[in-house]
């Protein structure tokens, strides 16, 4: 296990050097920031002071050198809008999205295979025609838009939900409901195949054969052979809560890493972005490896290193 | 245990533990409701061993999944009557076929490999039985799974209980799916096609395992088989279908010595003995009629060598065909031949199985 570990954490290496070079090559490609700091009547002498200052005027090599010592120590330099050391506000703003990602995700999980498994039962039953239509939706509605009809109607007209803000419980109802919505469509329609193929298997018989209940098949047999494909899909609809923050945040206001990469690069702040930016790919990063324990646990036939 | 039941074995009464009378089972498909199985009737008695004969797609599969309750949600028993043990598992519900599915009636599947739940050790798998049926702890059905796997040949079976499925060859695998089946001590055992999927050495060792059992523990077998000389060496009587009819049975050294069908006669014709390089072996021309399609007189009238009008306008029952050596007298006459109980009479489904016998 420690070994498959070792080779997964490897292979994900490379991507993420890949994504460090291209934060710092992307980010400059946005403009001047001595153009949006100074005020427009600055001298020569003060943008070049100030570029002096920032350690603009370096070649671009010797800039990507100073940035890659400074990821390896975590010190990705000071806010140019706050002066705070950049990695410190990206660490402060994670947590907000990590919980929100993380409750929205379980939610949409729980309810995805109770969903899923409940059409699965009976293919082209009710529940099923139901459930497909249902997901369906889910998976199409722009989160943007639900996240505007909702503030507009439950926040606004009704007056039930804050529109935006961390203030108590009931400001995180509206952020999961928007976020849940597409993982939780598109899991119930993984997870309803992944069921109706598993149930046809011949150890499904196999387990009838012992006087199985239906439950038990369902919950023993299938449930866990349906796993693998429904983790694959979880774990890039997480990957894409983490980044599709972006919109959610700066709509409901929410303090997470995604509206701060947003505040980040309309200022300029390439400091912050690129502390944002590698602190996301390394969640990314782990996130894949713990799918890929998940794997490990469920299914015996990809665990390389065991012997019989 | 062995022992006794062992001894139990060779003083065995061969009663009939499982009796089939008139099975039909439908399938719906797309081009409309077809008749896999049509009125099939047979018996398995206790200590023996009956071989359901047929070519792929005859309804011989779909006959063993009707007894265990294991059909396709597309299949309906339609009719007939499955009596095992004196209760007819026709007429049972879902909970009460739970109870009678390992403790009474066990099946073996095909294709072990994908039998078995790859996700989940043989142990586990193998223990399960006791889990359902007896509530037993985990620790105890692993020690169950244990003296299982001893009993069915799996070396080092402490270490190997913990084992995935795919760690193991196909013989194993077989094996641990015969131990699966036999584990409450079933009196029925249905084995569906259990080497079809194996090298010809292992067969013969999957069916030697299958025969010390059903001599250890008085074991019923239905064999589901469409190989020829699997069914002469180890079956007793035998069933031969033919598009979901059972069209010849008897016992099995009768029935193969004197085919009293056209159809188990041209199965015969078509073994290769002293098959000569370079000649044509004898097959039957032609193909067995598609189920929504089956004609209305004899099933086997398309290919049949002795097919006459009357074959085609009225379908030949099954009826009791008397040994070559008694007085010829009309099939399915008064001359039905009287055998002592227990023994399987020989009936066979077709207007000629008189002149058969003199061909």
């Amino acid at each position: 296990m420690l070994v498959y570990l070792r080779q997964r954490i490897i292979s994900s290496l490379l991507p993420l050097v890949v994504v460090v070079v291209g934060v710092f090559a992307l980010a400059r490609l946005t403009g001047n920031p001595a153009s949006l700091y100074l005020p427009l009547n600055a001298t020569e002498q003060m943008r070049a002071d100030f570029m002096a200052r920032e350690g603009l005027d370096q070649p671009l090599l010797v800039q990507m050198a100073d940035y890659f010592g400074g990821v390896l120590r975590l010190d990705f330099g000071e806010s140019l809008r706050t002066g705070e050391p950049a990695a410190a506000m990206a660490l402060r703003a994670f947590p907000a999205t990590l919980q929100l990602a993380a409750t929205t995700m379980v939610i949409a999980i729980v309810a995805a295979v109770l969903v899923g498994c409940w059409a699965a039962l009976k293919p082209n039953g009710v529940a099923d025609r139901i459930s497909s239509f249902v997901s369906m939706a889910a998976a199409s509605i722009p989160d943007f838009w639900l996240a505007i009809v909702g503030i507009w109607i439950f926040a606004i007209t009704l007056g039930w939900l804050p529109t935006s803000g961390v203030s108590g419980p009931e400001a995180w109802i509206l952020p999961i409901a928007t976020l849940m919505l597409r993982p939780f469509g598109v899991l119930v329609q993984i997870v309803r195949g992944a069921m109706v193929s598993a149930l046809s298997e011949p150890y499904i018989k196999l387990a009838r054969s012992k006087g199985a209940s239906d439950a038990r098949v369902v919950t023993h047999h299938a449930l866990r052979n349906a796993a693998a494909p429904a983790l694959t899909v979880a774990g890039d609809l997480a990957v894409g809560l983490v980044n599709g923050a972006v919109v959610v945040e700066t709509i409901f206001g929410w303090p997470g890493i995604g509206k701060l990469m947003i505040d980040s690069i309309l200022q300029r702040d390439f400091a912050v972005l690129q502390a944002a930016v590698l602190i996301t790919a390394i969640a990314i990063f782990i996130l894949n490896i713990l799918i890929d324990i998940g794997y490990a646990l469920l299914d015996a036939r990809v665990r390389p290193t065991v012997k019989a | 245990m062995t022992a006794v039941a062992a001894a139990s074995g060779r003083s065995a009464t061969h009663d009939v533990v499982l009796e089939v009378k008139g099975l039909s089972v439908t399938l719906r498909t797309p081009r409309g409701t077809v008749r896999a199985v049509n009125n099939i009737s047979f018996q398995a008695q206790a200590g023996q061993t009956l071989a359901l004969l047929g070519e792929s797609g005859c309804g011989k599969s779909m006959t063993a999944k009707a007894i265990a309750g294991l059909l396709d949600p597309v299949a309906d028993v339609d009719g007939g009557q499955m009596i095992l043990n004196g209760q007819d598992l026709a007429t049972m519900n879902a909970r009460q076929r739970r109870k009678v599915a390992g403790p009474q009636l066990g099946i073996v599947f095909q294709d072990a490999l994908t039998a078995l739940n790859p996700v989940y050790k043989v142990g586990t798998q193998l223990g399960e039985a006791f889990r359902i049926h007896q509530k037993l702890s985990a620790r105890q059905a692993r020690a169950k799974a244990i003296e299982l796997m001893h009993r069915v040949g799996i070396p080092e079976p402490e270490s190997r209980v913990d084992a995935y499925p795919h760690q193991f060859s196909g013989g194993m695998r077989q094996r641990i799916l015969i131990a699966m089946a036999v584990a409450l001590n079933p009196s029925l055992l249905i084995a569906d096609e259990p080497t079809t999927a194996l090298d010809v050495t292992i067969q013969a060792q999957i069916m030697a395992l299958l025969k010390s059992l059903r001599e250890e523990n008085n074991l019923a077998v239905v064999l589901i088989t469409h190989d020829l000389a699997v069914v002469a060496e180890e079956a007793d009587t035998v069933a031969v279908m033919y598009a979901g009819n059972v069209v010849e049975t008897g016992p099995v050294a009768e029935v193969f010595t004197n085919p009293r069908h056209p159809y188990t006669k041209g199965l015969l014709e078509s073994v290769p003995v002293d098959a000569v390089r370079g000649s044509t072996l004898s097959s039957i021309p032609g193909n067995p009629p598609e189920l929504h399609n089956i004609p209305s007189g004899c099933v086997y009238q398309s290919r049949c060598p002795l097919v006459q009008e009357v074959c085609r306008t009225t379908r030949p029952e099954l009826l009791p065909v008397r040994p070559l050596t008694a007085t010829d007298l009309p099939a399915g006459g008064s001359g039905a031949d009287v055998r002592p109980a227990g023994v399987v009479e020989r009936a066979a489904a077709c207007h000629f199985s008189k002149e058969l016998a003199h061909v």
